[in-house]
Formats: C-alpha cells, structure tokens, sequence
C-alpha cells in the first residue's frame, strides 16, 4: 500500500521555510556553508542553497557534497560506490555547516557525516536539515530543521522522489 | 566480489566501478587527513614470495589509510624458508586472523589455489603469481591513462603500444586483458624469443618492430622492465643488441606523439629498455602510476573488507 504524505508543492514550501529558519538562526548568510549527503540530500542542498540566494543576495547560492561511504558502519554491499566530497570555498574552519539529507531514520547516517566532516576541519558548528523526520533513532541525535515529522512504523518506507532523479518530486510512504 | 585474482574474473561494469572509486579515493592525497575509517579492526597480510618493494608498500599504504592492520610476512625472513606449503602458510595466517592476503608468489596460479582450493575463506588479492598477472598493476595503468585523457568512463578507441619481454611479463597480461575489456586496443611488440605464444588469442595484436609500431602513433607507449632473474636461457643476443632493437632511446623518443603518454610499470633499467631521457620526458608518467597504485589498492581492499559481505 502507498500513501502520498508530501506533493511537490508541499516539498516546495518546507524548504522554503527550512531556508528562512537557517538565515534566522544563524547570524548572517556570509558564514554558511551547505553540504549534501549523498544521494537526495545533494539536490536537496542544491534547492536550499538557491533559496538562501533568493532570501538574503549576500549569500552565494552554492552548496557542496560529503561522501560519507567509507564512515559508515551499517556498509551493504550496493551502497559501496563512492561519490566526490566537495566543499564550497574549499573550507569549514569557523564555518557553521548545515548538512542536508532527505531522510532522518536511525541516525546513522549523520554520525557518519559528522566523523567524515571533521576531517576536513573544524567547523563552528554543526547543523542538521531533513526533509522528513519519520523517528526510531538509534543514536543520540536530532534535527535543527525539519521538513515534515512523520511518524512511521519501523517496518514502513519512507521514499523521496525528486525531480532531479526520479523525473517527480513526492514523498511517498509503503507498507 | 571476493577475490581479486584475474582481470579475466572482472566485467566491465565492476572494473569502470574499481575505476570510479579509485580516482575519488586519488584525491584523498589532497586533503589534510589521509586516513578513512572504513576498514578499522580487519587484518591484511602481505604474503610475498618475490622481492618486492613499491607493490608491498603500495598495498601497505592502502591498507593503513583505510585504518585497518597490516602484517608484512616475507619468505626470506620466515618460516618460508624452511620449507612450509603455501597451504599450510595461508591457513595459519587465517587462524592468526587475517581478512584478506597479498599475495606474490614465483608460481602462476598460487593466488587462484589460495582463492579457490577451500583451504580457507579470506578475501586473496594477487599481486603477481609468476608471468600470470598482476591485477592491480593493470588498473593502476589503466586509471593513470583515464586521467590523462579525462578520466571518461572507458577507453575506447584508445591504441596502446606494450614493448619489451611480454613472455615473462604477468603486467603484459594483465594490462591486455584490462585495456580490451576498457575498448582499446593493444599491440605488443618485442623480440620473438620474448613474445609467448596465443598472446594473439587475448586479443593484442603482435610486431616484431618496435620503429614500425612507433610508426602507428600510438596513444600510450608502456615499456616493460627486462627481468632478468626470469631469463635460465638464451633469450636475446646480446644487452646491446636488445637496447637498440626495444629500448625507448633518445631517438624513439623524438618519434613519440607529443601527447602521447610513455608508462613503465617500474623499477627502470635506465640505459636499458628506457633511456634516461625518455623517463624523465614530461610524457612519462611513472610516479603518476606509483601514486595511482596506492589509490587503486585502496578501493579494491574496499571493495573486498568493507561492510557485510553479502
């Protein structure tokens, strides 16, 4: 059974807002720096990066990727490919860094983020943005931008289609 | 993937993937840490037969950037020496507890036993089993050739000239086999005493001319090491006579294309099969290869250790 739980007007919308609470919670847009976790979140921090621009023109609308394949610690072997790590301005040192992803499930994914992330400098701080939140963490972490809550049984998949990769944008729940 | 023993075992799609991961993980060497986590708490042995240092280093560099232990175990200063079976020495390496073994062995076939034989159950890796092949040695060429003509995704089209002692030569092989399956094509030239039979069969095509073949302006000009310890035999008339027949002379030199990309799989006879000149001609790309064997090794022990292995 499938269930649309966002269109892609309603995605339009949550990343306009999760840009506005971004610029509100951090002091000014000169010191952000966008980063996407492969797959989705690399679109994803493409669109918020182009909304900052619009929001605030100060803002270059740029956003990067963060490989995190080789700091993951639930690897299967499909997911092994791995993907370019790029950062904008080529630095995060006194950087606040807003990593985006579509979904949040265990956690897992972030802890690897912010291991691979920490190589690569130290950043003012660290900030998390995802589209849908659908709960059962495995790991002490949260978001500081969310999209949509959804509560989810664990059994349940959460599936983000974005136009950039699956030809729509929809947030589509299966049993 | 379980092993890494033939270029013959990969298909295209895994040897573009072993490609693609490689040249991301060329560029850690940017970065300011070059150490990743991903294989933290797996074992790998170097298990060497033959002498060996730039493979062995390679493979030992790898293998710690991806945090996990490494154990070098050469025959000279071993057990080995004393007359232990190659199955005997692999199984109590694995009950010592090791994940994946290098192996480099005089024997062709050593590293397909050790995969194949069920003796035991860790990831082989062959980096070189006697005039067999040398898998990583290939891709590590084939990855230098990628960048060089912007790292597409094969390399079809792409004519490669391999010069010198392909008989004895598991690079040869190896490179043939990787360079036909990428989409080039591959010609080997050398003395007929040096060219074994059925190299044809692989698929390259053979000249007994070395100025003929620089004559067909090919793309890639790799030279062969000489290998002398392999030669019980009359193989050549003479050194001189074979420097001036199939080394890459100053001479040559000047005959190759101007982007075209001189390759030797290393350590170089200077003054021999390559003269000093054409190895340090901005065309030659020897420490490219050197620095691309590190990155090369690193993605097939990932591909090997990391994650579940189903």
């Amino acid at each position: 059974m499938q269930r649309v739980v966002l269109d892609d007007a309603e995605i339009g919308r949550c990343l306009k807002r999760i840009s506005h609470e971004i610029l509100e919670s951090t002091s000014g847009a000169s010191n952000l720096v966008i980063l996407g976790i492969p797959t989705r979140g690399i679109s994803l921090a493409q669109r918020i990066a182009e909304q900052l621009g619009q929001i605030d023109p100060e803002f270059e609308p740029e956003s990067g990727v963060l490989d995190i394949t080789m700091f993951r610690d639930d690897l299967v072997a499909a997911d092994r490919k791995l993907a370019p790590t790029v950062i904008p301005g080529g630095s995060i040192d006194d950087k606040v860094v807003i990593l985006v992803d579509d979904v949040l499930f265990s956690g897992r994914s972030v802890r690897a983020a912010l291991d691979a992330l920490l190589d690569f400098g130290r950043p003012k701080a660290v900030k998390l943005a995802v589209l849908v939140d659908r709960g059962h963490r495995e790991l002490p972490i949260r978001p500081d931008f969310v999209g949509k809550n959804l509560p989810t049984s664990i059994t349940e998949r959460v599936n983000v289609h974005l136009t950039e990769h699956d030809g729509n944008d929809e947030v589509v729940i299966s049993s | 993937m379980r092993h890494l023993v033939s270029i013959a075992d990969l298909n295209l799609d895994e040897a573009t993937y072993l490609l693609d991961n490689a040249q991301e993980l060329s560029r850690i060497n940017e970065r300011e840490v070059k150490k990743l986590p991903a294989l933290t708490g797996k074992t790998v042995v170097n298990l060497f037969y033959e002498n060996s240092t730039r493979t062995r280093i390679s493979f030992e560099i790898a293998a710690t950037r991806l945090s996990a232990d490494l154990i070098n175990f050469s025959a000279s200063t071993s057990s080995l020496s004393k007359g232990e079976s190659l199955k005997d020495t692999a199984q109590t390496l694995e009950a010592l507890g090791a994940d994946a073994i290098v192996v480099r062995h005089p024997m062709s076939g050593a590293a397909h036993q050790l995969a194949h034989r069920g003796w035991i159950s860790s990831s082989i890796i062959n980096a070189g089993d006697g005039a067999h092949e040398h898998p990583t040695q290939a891709l590590l060429d084939a990855l230098t050739i990628r960048q060089q003509l912007g790292a597409g995704s094969d390399l079809r089209g792409l004519r490669v000239l391999i010069v010198g002692d392909i008989r004895h030569s598991r690079v040869a092989r190896s490179n043939v086999l990787l360079l036909k399956l990428l989409g080039a094509s591959v010609e080997v030239a050398g003395p007929a005493t040096l060219i074994p039979e059925g190299i044809d069969c692989m698929g390259a095509s053979v000249s007994d001319s070395f100025d003929e073949s620089l004559g067909r302006n090919p793309d890639v000009v790799m030279m062969l090491r000489v290998q002398r310890e392999r030669m019980q035999g009359h193989f050549m008339p003479s050194e001189r006579e074979y420097q001036q027949m199939w080394g890459l002379s100053r001479e040559r030199l000047k005959r190759v294309r101007q982007d075209a990309m001189i390759l030797h799989p290393g350590p170089m006879n200077r003054g021999f099969e390559i003269s000093s000149e054409a190895a340090d001609d901005p065309r030659s790309a020897v420490l490219q290869q050197v620095q691309n064997g590190v990155a090369v090794r690193m993605a097939v022990l990932h591909e090997l250790l990391a994650g579940d292995k189903s």
